[in-house]
């Protein structure tokens, strides 16, 4: 990280934003985070935007993140009518739940979770738990490509939640935390800091969506889940924006001894996603889930980028990535397990699967592979095709027209990721939208 | 004492069978590269002007390319372009006759193991010794069918008709840096035309050898497989150890023609401190089928990737690959297949061992663009780790658009189990023998299918390999 003191240059592409995209959030901010806001402005104006050439963004088109201009979102009018209308679209059933519009917390009801569990506005964390929360925030860099992405984030006034499990407690369903965005290429910045102490557990569900389908904003979101000595996580993000929304997340995992974190993102609206995930397991014992569906159609380009770190001996991991694509669109998939100097014992997996459901749709697959360890047990497969006729056949020989034939086995191969999820009201959800979506194509 | 016995005391053996001869060579361009260089090159072999200019321009992209250091090893960097010597022969044309061959260049022969009577069934020997084929030998029946087997200075002289349409055709100058150093530089390697409907019944064989210090060897192959013919070409190579660095960078470019078939064998063995950084290219055309077949066990750094570009319909390539890291090495192999047209099929199966503190890497392409249909391509990797310290990665890249293709890619990476190696001991078998035995069990269905003499040779330069990588 550059420390000169000169006014560093502008980026050469033209520029994105020329200053913070910040507010007052009406908390008192810490100094360490201010110093981190200065910091990740300073490294944003210093890192250039992604290139053709770099690995980490081969495939991709870069046209997409050739951003204009992104701006402030405005003030919120007809607040009211926003509740009513986007309140009928969440999980029912959740425990905890808060609603933010344009990055503005609109309401929240975590009253039903266990006394001792904080959650609560990131930035009132910030105020009210800042040492707790400085333990945990961004602790890790972006390492798959979107350092300048990051970078943005950090300088940016965020919104989101944070939420402290303290040790032994088990929340039983799920937390949702449901963004609506609107506006012509708003920059929101959601920010989840999930903290599972020893042997608790907690399940989250992120809901983005945007408020009409004219609506641009770019997301810039980050999600830091922390587990520790038998702790639980299972974090699901559900993307239902409209074609105009850009969508980009950047997950980091930190898994810690005989913990589990479960990471998921499921996709199906923005014309752009991009989705980091780095999981590592960093004590014996740590177990990593990460897993997507993702229903691409029109021009969509859904990138997603993944890397499984093995630091330590037994640990496991597993991911599993479906794309069902149609139309025109494009999706990505990168993944990498490293397995690092002396991480002896690692059992883990990586397996792409992408469904083909037009003539110019296009799949990418890069399942990587870097092991520098012994005693390792690593794997990882690919594949890209069409329906089987077959299996259309089969089910047309049992009187299911061949439409409905190839909607049914779509809806089941994505659904073989849905069901991996904890919790049948997020998995209900879920899969409701996703046979909405193919309803629609 | 007899100028013969001088030789043999010369030649240096070390443990692991590595040897040498003096040094004695008649045309040497000295280290560097200018285009001086080039100049002399083709005033030696009294090239055309068009070949001249080929070597020029190629020379311009060299240096204006970069270093693929972006993505490739940082290892790359050690490579010194001007220490390196760029031509070196031992002058003379071709030899026609076994007799004319130099003893000392019979005497390498002897020490690679080929024996007298096999040569006699192999259909043709092209014995590169250094740069320039030492010794050329096309049967009578061969030439009978038309049948053209030359070296690349002789292919584009006396052949132009038949060789300049698809020279640098299949790889172009600009492919990447290193194909473009060969293009300015080139000199050696085989030249090879197959007549319609000729099946060719023994494999086509060129040994070459790198025999001086920091020299590299700059080889270019063309072999073009018209209608309906077949052929089977194996190169094979070992190298002498050297003090300092050298680099190969040979250019292989194939032609398939309709309904052609060629299959085109390496074992490739050089010493530790060479760069092996070879570009590997076939065009099959309908109904044509194309097959690498690929063997690393030596070199530094070896970066290759073996292509096929299926171009007609029905066309078909195969990549099947070996590579052995041990201490020092970095075998960074892959695949590139390039899907066409309709209906083509590629099939990849790749095994890497890595032993010690030896890098394994795969890298691989596969790509089927829009509006074709029925393409598939099924790829396989499965590396084994032999120690604590070995290193293996996997990057492949497979891209398809449109929903009438299949692919599938899998990998594995695993140990040699300790059960079973416990199992072996329990029989009486060492260590180092289980050990052994296991990791050729690993690559057995491969190396089944390299010609029985090469899987035999292959056997025992594992077993070499593998000595005292054990505990």
């Amino acid at each position: 990280m550059s420390t000169t003191l000169t006014k560093p240059e502008m980026s050469a592409h033209g520029e994105w934003v020329s200053e913070p995209l910040r507010r007052d959030v009406g908390a008192e901010l810490p100094d360490w985070y201010q110093q981190i806001q200065a910091d990740s402005w300073h490294n944003f104006l210093e890192t250039p935007e992604p290139v053709r050439k770099d690995e980490n963004w081969r495939f991709a088109d870069l046209k997409k993140i050739r951003f204009e201009r992104i701006n402030p979102v405005g003030s919120l009018n007809e607040q009211g009518s926003f509740v009513e209308r986007f309140r009928s679209n969440r999980v029912d059933s959740a425990i905890g739940h808060c609603l933010f519009a344009n990055g503005h917390l609109i309401e929240s009801d975590f009253s039903q979770l266990p006394d001792d569990v904080i959650a609560c506005e990131i930035n009132e964390a910030l105020a009210n738990h800042s040492e707790l929360v400085k333990e945990h925030f961004m602790q890790d860099p972006a390492r798959l490509g979107s350092q300048k992405f990051a970078a943005l984030h950090g300088a940016s006034t965020l919104c989101g939640v944070f939420i402290h499990v303290p040790k032994n407690v088990v929340i039983d369903g799920v937390i949702e935390i449901h963004h609506v965005n609107s506006g012509e290429n708003t920059g929101i910045f959601p920010h989840t800091l999930i903290v599972a102490e020893a042997n608790s557990k907690v399940s989250v569900f992120e809901n983005f969506e945007t408020a009409g389908k004219g609506d641009s904003p770019i997301t810039v979101g980050m999600v830091d889940l922390d587990a520790r000595d038998g702790g639980k996580i299972q974090y699901a993000s559900f993307q239902n924006n409209g074609p105009n929304a850009r969508h980009m997340q950047i997950n980091a995992s930190r898994v810690g001894r005989d913990s589990a974190v479960k990471n998921c993102f499921v996709n199906l609206g923005s014309m752009w996603v991009r989705n980091e995930a780095v999981s590592r397991m960093m004590e014996p014992g740590a177990d990593s889930q990460m897993f997507s569906a993702n229903l691409a159609n029109g021009t969509e380009e859904y990138d997603q980028r993944t890397l499984q770190l093995h630091e330590a001996q037994h640990t496991t991991s597993d991911l599993l990535y479906k794309n069902a694509l149609y139309d025109d669109a494009r999706t990505i998939f990168s993944g990498l397990i490293q397995v690092g100097k002396g991480a002896h014992h690692t059992d883990s997996y990586q397996t792409c699967r992408n469904m083909l459901g037009s003539d110019t749709a296009e799949a990418n697959a890069m399942p990587g592979l870097e092991i520098d360890a012994d005693q390792v047990k690593c794997s990882h497969g690919s594949t890209s095709g069409p329906i089987s006729e077959e299996e259309i056949f089969y089910l047309m020989a049992r009187g299911i027209p061949a439409e409905r034939a190839r909607r049914m086995i779509s809806l089941g191969f994505l659904n073989e990721v849905i069901q991996r999820l904890e919790g049948d009201d997020v998995k209900e959800f879920i899969f409701g939208k996703v046979e909405a979506k193919f309803r629609a194509i | 004492m007899s100028q013969d016995q001088a030789t043999l005391d010369a030649v240096t053996i070390d443990d692991s069978g590595d040897f040498s001869f003096p040094e004695d060579y008649q045309h040497d361009a000295g280290t560097g590269l200018n285009e001086a260089t080039l100049d002399y090159i083709s005033d030696i072999k009294k090239e055309d002007d068009w070949i001249r200019d080929f070597r020029k321009k190629a020379l311009k992209i060299f240096n204006d390319k970069p270093m693929p250091t972006h993505w490739a090893s940082k290892d790359l960097e050690n490579i010194k372009f001007q220490d390196i010597r760029y031509y070196l022969s031992q002058g003379q044309k071709p030899t026609r006759s076994w007799d004319e061959v130099p003893d000392d260049v019979k005497q390498t022969f002897e020490r690679l193991g080929i024996p007298e009577k096999e040569r006699k069934f192999l259909a043709g020997v092209e014995a590169q010794f250094d740069s320039e084929a030492a010794y050329s030998n096309v049967k009578e029946e061969l030439e009978k069918q038309g049948v053209i087997f030359v070296n690349s200075t002789e292919g584009l002289r006396e052949h132009p008709e038949i060789f300049r349409k698809w020279f640098g055709k299949v790889i172009p100058t600009g492919d990447n840096k290193f194909s473009a150093l060969n293009s300015a530089v080139f000199s050696g390697g085989s030249f090879i035309y197959v007549p319609p409907g000729v099946k060719v019944a023994h494999p086509l064989q060129a040994y070459f050898r790198i025999n001086a210090e920091n020299f590299g060897q700059f080889e270019r192959t063309l072999i073009i497989v018209d209608e309906g013919a077949e052929v089977t070409y194996m190169e094979g190579c070992t190298a002498p150890k050297f003090e300092t660095a050298t680099l190969h960078s040979a250019v292989v470019e194939l032609v398939a023609m309709k309904d052609a078939k060629i299959q085109y064998i390496t074992v490739q063995n050089w010493s530790n401190n060479v760069f092996n950084l070879v570009t590997k290219r076939g065009l099959a055309h309908e109904n044509a089928e194309i097959r690498w077949i690929d063997c690393n066990i030596g070199s530094r750094l070896t970066m290759k990737y073996p292509g096929v570009i299926m171009k007609g319909r029905k066309a078909r390539g195969e990549v099947i690959s070996i590579a052995l890291a041990n201490d020092g090495q970095h075998q960074d192999t892959g695949a590139k297949m390039i899907h066409a047209a309709d209906e083509t099929t590629s099939n990849v199966v790749s095994k890497s061992i890595s032993v010690g503190k030896g890098r394994s890497t795969y890298r691989g392409q596969v790509h089927i663009p829009k509006h074709l249909k029925g393409c598939k391509n099924n790829t396989e990797c499965d590396a084994l780790l032999i120690n604590t310290n070995s290193r293996t990665d996997t990057y492949p890249a497979i891209t398809v658009r449109g929903n009438k293709h299949a692919t599938q890619h899998e990998a594995s990476v695993s140990q040699v189990s300790e059960d079973q190696i416990f199992y072996m001991q329990q029989r009486g078998l060492s260590e180092a023998e289980a050990m052994s035995l296991s990791v050729n069990g690993f690559i057995n269905d491969l190396a089944r299918e390299f010609p029985m003499e090469y899987s035999v040779e292959l056997k025992r330069l594992i077993d070499l390999e593998m000595e005292g990588s054990v505990g």
